[in-house]
């Protein structure tokens, strides 16, 4: 048993604090993702609606933003804000606050790209059937639109959730020392005693992402469900 | 009588193409008019205009002296007056039935709940659709989202009643079940402006008959005088493309 462990590289995990330091790495990634997800999520949902109101400043911003973030690779982004911002504009910004800022700067594009999308795709008479009940704009959106938008926006915002989570691995590039770095320090340290650990400890990061993501989606397919019973 | 509706020179463009024109219409109280016209004529989008979900370019339409225009403050105090049901029904999908019914009054009219659905839950009786009060309109047939949208609109207490092309998109069998109830509220007298392709229907419920071609009254008749003597060459034309020989 021992020696299959050793040969699989899972044995490090179990010296000295290894899978709590590993635990901890996962949280400083989670707490990145959390607070990234949900900026985008509402800053999104925000922009998503302003798009579709036909103003055509809103939209053309909204659009050079859109395209920005589409071609910029996450990676030069984040780059440019830690390494880049803080110096050309004497920006202190700690490795996590500009993590969480770029993360958010995608995640909101791409949310809003999202809403956008999903509220076109509702019938236009459905608005019009509201507004000739008396419905104003706002009541229109909160109470007809919005609830449509939200069950069509659900699987695929889902998806954009986990693409972030998972993208945060890329936060080690710039000194955070995340549930990746974490991995890399154990193998690093244990090169001598465990030369096969990079399997193992990989394997492990693999598993808590996918531990992490898993329910996420299951989640998703649960509410997915609920609402197509219901309506 | 009194005038409910007047369009005085409706005149609509869109891009550049003129799509009605110079429309004069009078719709007074407890009246039933019925919009025919081959497709195309502009009928639909006549009775769009009425409640300002389109635009005219000249001309206007008032409600009750009040003149209808889209974009001004006051027009969706002027829509809660004028209740409109579509050819696809356009029922709320995420609600129920009861739901859907009671939304605008509840929300719009600021009215008691409790009171709101009681009245709903009656008019749903009188459909015969009482049972389906919690389900979804999914789960409906075609007819029975059509009435349910028509007591959407009834639920807002409207002083008229638009109805564009309600059973077009309806299969024959259940064609009947939503006309008998837009029969059964010209018979309370309610004011309605109906456009249709049901000509039997049209005959039966019409006070009025406005026969629309090109974005133009071409004739405007009682309903027997419309159908069995039409003065025009093109309301003839159209009145026998409804009809079968056997040559």
């Amino acid at each position: 048993m021992n020696t299959l462990l050793q040969q699989f590289g899972f044995d490090v995990l179990f010296k000295g604090t290894n899978m709590l330091r590993l635990l901890g790495g996962l949280g400083v990634a989670l707490k990145i993702s959390i607070l990234s997800v949900s900026i985008s999520i509402v800053l999104g949902i925000l922009l998503g609606i302003l798009m579709t109101l036909g103003n055509p400043l809103i939209n053309a911003i909204a659009r050079v933003y859109l395209e920005i973030v589409r071609f910029m690779p996450q990676m030069v982004l984040l780059f440019l804000v830690y390494f880049g911002a803080t110096k050309a504009f004497g920006l202190n910004l700690s490795a996590q606050t500009a993590s969480i800022a770029v993360f958010s700067f995608w995640g909101t594009a791409e949310m809003a790209d999202l809403v956008r999308g999903s509220l076109n795709s509702i019938s236009r008479l459905q608005y019009e059937t509201a507004q000739a009940l008396g419905l104003n704009r706002a009541q229109t959106y909160l109470y007809v639109l919005i609830p449509q938008m939200v069950r069509r926006l659900l699987p695929l915002s889902i998806n954009l959730v986990t693409r972030m989570i998972k993208t945060t691995s890329l936060v080690m590039m710039i000194g955070i020392v995340e549930v990746l770095k974490v991995g890399q320090q154990i193998i690093e340290a244990n090169r001598k005693a465990s030369p096969n650990a990079a399997f193992g400890v990989f394997a492990t990061v693999f598993f808590l992402y996918f531990i992490v993501c898993f329910p996420i989606s299951m989640l998703s397919g649960y509410l997915e469900k609920r609402w197509e019973n219901k309506g | 009588m009194n005038e409910i509706l007047v369009t005085e020179h409706l005149h609509k463009e869109y891009e550049g193409m003129t799509v009605l024109e110079d429309i004069n219409l009078t719709v007074k109280k407890g009246e039933v008019v019925v919009i025919v016209g081959p497709s195309g004529c502009g009928k639909s989008t006549f009775l769009r205009c009425l409640n300002g979900l389109e635009t005219i370019q000249d001309g206007r339409v008032l409600l009750d002296n009040e003149v209808i225009n889209p974009g001004r403050k006051n027009l969706t105090k002027v829509r809660e007056k004028i209740g409109m049901v579509f050819q696809s029904y356009e029922l709320f999908p995420h609600k129920t039935i009861l739901q859907n019914v009671t939304l605008a009054p509840i929300k719009v009219q600021k009215r008691d709940k409790a009171e709101a659905q009681k009245e709903a839950l009656a008019l749903l009786a009188r459909i015969g659709l009482e049972g389906k009060k919690d389900s979804y309109p999914r789960q409906l047939s075609g007819g029975q989202k059509q009435r349910v949208a028509i007591v959407r609109a009834l639920m807002m207490h409207p002083e008229i009643l638009l109805f564009d092309e309600v059973t077009a998109a309806l299969d024959p069998e259940m064609v009947r079940e939503v006309l008998e109830v837009i029969l059964a509220l010209a018979k309370e007298g309610r004011t309605m402006v109906i456009v249709t392709h049901e000509m039997a229907f049209a005959r039966a419920v019409a006070d009025r008959i406005i026969f629309l071609d090109g974005g133009q009254i071409i004739e405007e008749a009682a309903p027997d005088a419309f159908f069995t003597h039409p003065q025009t060459g093109r309301a003839k034309k159209f009145l026998e493309s409804f009809s079968y020989e056997k040559k």
